[in-house]
């Protein structure tokens, strides 16, 4: 099936979960990843169980902060 | 290397004196090394010492960069009271791969100073900022 990742038409399997997506687009740390699916941000707890449908359109990004110390 | 025209510079400055002494933050979009504008982004943790971006905001920006046929290529943040240097914090949450980090200090009275870096198998390297495209 063809879903949009990051804005790039991707082509993958039926059925794939989130997380495991997130294997496949080669995401080294996916505990630190927001997941927006069809507009949605998803919980990270929901990835494992969340399939991904045809068509849909992902974003993910990754945390970012810091301190100055 | 990374290209801040001196107008963006301007904007990061002025958004960290109007969020000190809290660490100002936000995204910058472009095209290769030359930064086109910076989008501020909401510090989550309202700390003078950390900076946490909001998610909803940085989806809001990616999609924004994009219909404008750029691309986010870096971060920055305000180090409102110490120099411009990655700190281990910094580095241990840089997870973006291919990023800019840039990191504005206000530490000094006589100005602002603004350093970038980048993340190379978990250690932080400084690259060079310019402010006009380098002649060929």
């Amino acid at each position: 099936m063809q879903i949009t990742v990051n804005g790039k038409s991707v082509q993958t399997r039926e059925g794939i979960t989130v997380t495991e997506l997130l294997v496949e687009q080669k995401v080294k740390t996916p505990e630190y990843v927001s997941v927006e699916l069809n507009g949605e941000i998803l919980d990270r707890e929901t990835f494992p169980a969340t399939v991904v449908p045809d068509g849909a359109t992902v974003e993910f990004l990754y945390f970012m902060g810091g301190g100055a110390r | 290397m990374i290209i801040l025209p001196p107008g963006v510079l301007a904007d990061l400055v002025a958004h960290a004196r109007a969020e000190a002494p809290v660490e100002a933050c936000g995204l910058l979009a472009g095209a290769g090394a030359r930064v086109q504008r910076s989008c501020r982004l909401t510090n989550l943790d309202g700390s003078p010492e950390h900076f946490r971006l909001d998610p909803r905001e940085q989806f809001a920006a990616v999609r924004a960069a994009r219909s404008e046929g750029l691309a986010i290529l870096g971060v920055y943040h305000s180090h409102p009271a110490t120099p411009a240097r990655m700190s281990a914090e910094d580095v241990r949450l840089a997870f973006t791969p291919d990023f800019h980090y840039v990191i504005l200090s206000l530490a000094d009275p006589a100005g602002a100073v603004a350093k970038s870096f980048t993340v190379i198998d978990g250690r932080p390297v400084e690259e060079a900022v310019l402010h006009e495209e380098p002649e060929t």
